[in-house]
């Protein structure tokens, strides 16, 4: 298996690797995949007033390109709304992280991470979006 | 000043000891005549040579030269032995009896033999990754004619009880064949006291050279083949095509070196695999994978939990190593050998096999210890199921969201 420069960098160098503590104000977990499938990611958000993502965080059980996409993703979500948070797509990590065909489930999994914290952030905030 | 990366992969195959390599080189140039042309000294030299080889490969395991058959590896070998044995005696039953642990050149070699009409039982293993003893006796069958089970096994080096089963096999009746690619210069085999009918060999899993192995095949009790290869009837009819004598004199070099040299290599390499296991076993939620007993010396697998098999691979880079799954072949599929043993996914996921060698060093082994901390550390600081675990949540009772 060779990995792009990008994904690379990011394994090497992951951002915003951690968690935040649960009862934090506006804090979110979208937790996704699972051990026997090789892939957990856990995506934590952050979301200040008028809705904004401020911060990120992520830890990830999986291969090279499943970490360099969740670590790309919390680089992404941060600035963002909710709502444009959930506008990222998976076909957006892969062609930035130059995934291969049999890695294109690791974009997936970064997406559906960010629609999992979301929807615990509607959940907790009674926000229907 | 360590050179990087450190071969840890002697599994997988040896450098060519450069004394095989040193016997090897005439035989391609001044001595390159063919072993089967008896009309002048090209030949005779030539023949001469790979019959003092064929001595050789018989002296380690105790056997007749002339039970020593040439081939082109332990795959063709496997192949020869248990196609040929099944088709010969195809009249006498159609059961054969072999293990799911064992190499795909047995397994797969099985389905072709059901895809001619061959009931092919493949026993489980214990969780140590032995055959149990009564399993295997309950499993022959008055049509069974041949059994194959391997001596060492390629990921997580338990030796099999061959002598036991060979007894069985012999009171029964049944042709025994053994798999022992990674069995010659690890262990002892004596074939005058094994009961066994028919044995694999390679020689670049013992310092010599890739493309040449050699099947044994036993002459008393005899035992019949049917040739898979046909030609000019070259080694008794067995195995035709002409001897590749540079490869089959590095053969005979390196059995000679492995027989000579096999007590103080062993106690060597035993030493460094403890030290490396030692080194790790500080390492919470580590586990061996296969039995430390009945093991050959050279062997250590493991798996480290809550961390993912390739990204533990990217990881050591700086180590030549082999992981239990087959993330790298670009399937997700985990080791067959660990989820035999009973693995979960995960652990099956996340193992790797250390096989050291004639050339390991301390100063090797010392670096991959401390590479391995390092990473293993960083990978769990990533890993959210090591975070659920530290905080004493149970994985087996998550929900996970399948997809």
């Amino acid at each position: 298996m060779t990995y792009s420069v990008k994904v690379l960098d990011h394994y090497e160098h992951p951002r915003n690797v951690g968690s935040f503590a649960k009862d934090e104000e506006g804090v979110a977990t979208g937790m996704v995949g699972a051990p026997a499938c090789g892939d957990v990611m856990k995506l934590q958000i952050k979301v200040g007033k008028g809705g904004i993502i401020e911060d990120a965080k992520f830890k990830t059980y999986g291969c090279g390109s499943a970490i360099a996409s969740s670590s790309l993703v919390t680089e992404w979500v941060k600035g963002k709304t909710v709502d444009q948070a959930l506008e990222i797509r998976n076909t957006q990590i892969a062609e930035e992280l130059a995934l291969p065909p049999v890695k294109i489930h690791c974009s997936i999994l970064a997406e559906d991470a960010i629609k999992a914290a979301v929807a615990d952030y509607r959940k907790k905030h009674g926000d229907p979006g | 000043m360590l050179k990087l990366p450190i071969y840890l992969d002697y599994s997988a195959t040896t450098p060519v000891d450069p004394r095989v390599a040193e016997k090897m080189i005439p035989f391609l140039v001044e001595k390159f005549g063919n072993p089967a042309s008896r009309s002048h000294s090209f030949g005779w030299e030539a023949e001469a040579a790979c019959e003092e080889a064929r001595e050789e490969v018989a002296r380690l395991v105790n056997a007749d030269a002339k039970e020593i058959v040439w081939t082109s590896g332990a795959t063709e070998s496997n192949n020869l032995a248990l196609k040929g044995a099944a088709q010969f005696y195809a009249s006498k039953g159609k059961h054969v009896v072999t293990v799911k642990t064992e190499h795909k050149a047995v397994l797969d070699t099985c389905r072709e033999l059901e895809r001619q009409g061959f009931a092919v039982t493949y026993l489980d293993v214990l969780p140590n990754g032995l055959l149990d003893i009564d399993s295997f006796r309950a499993a022959l069958r008055p049509e069974t004619i041949l059994v194959s089970v391997m001596m060492v096994n390629n990921e997580i080096g338990v030796i099999q009880p061959i002598a036991e089963l060979g007894e069985i096999c012999r009171e029964k009746g049944i042709i025994f064949h053994v798999d022992a690619a990674q069995a010659t210069g690890k262990v002892a085999i004596d074939l005058a006291t094994l009961k066994v009918d028919l044995m694999s060999f390679s020689a670049h899993k013992t310092y010599g050279p890739k493309g040449i192995g050699a099947l044994y095949v036993r002459r008393k009790p005899r035992v019949r083949l049917n040739a898979q290869m046909h030609g000019g009837g070259h080694e008794r009819g067995f195995r035709s095509g002409t001897l590749a004598t540079h490869q089959i004199v590095g053969m005979g070099e390196a059995f000679r070196l492995a027989r000579m040299e096999m007590g103080s290599d062993n106690e060597r390499i035993r030493m460094l695999r403890d030290r490396l296991l030692k080194g790790l076993s500080d390492i919470e939620h580590l586990y061996v994978n296969g039995d430390l007993e009945h093991r050959v010396p050279h062997n250590l697998n493991v798996s480290f939990a809550y961390i993912e098999g390739e990204s533990l691979l990217m990881a050591v880079k700086d180590l030549a190593v082999s992981s239990g799954s087959a993330c790298t072949s670009a399937s997700l599929e985990p080791s067959y050998v660990l989820r035999a043993l009973g693995r979960d996914d995960e652990l099956a996921h996340s193992s790797i096999r250390f096989t050291l060698g004639r050339f390991t060093t301390e100063e090797e082994i010392d670096f991959a210890i401390r590479l391995l901390h390092e990473k293993i550390g960083r990978l769990r600081e990533l890993s959210p199921l090591w975070e659920m675990v530290q905080e004493g949540i149970d994985l087996n009772t998550v929900q996970w969201a399948a997809h």
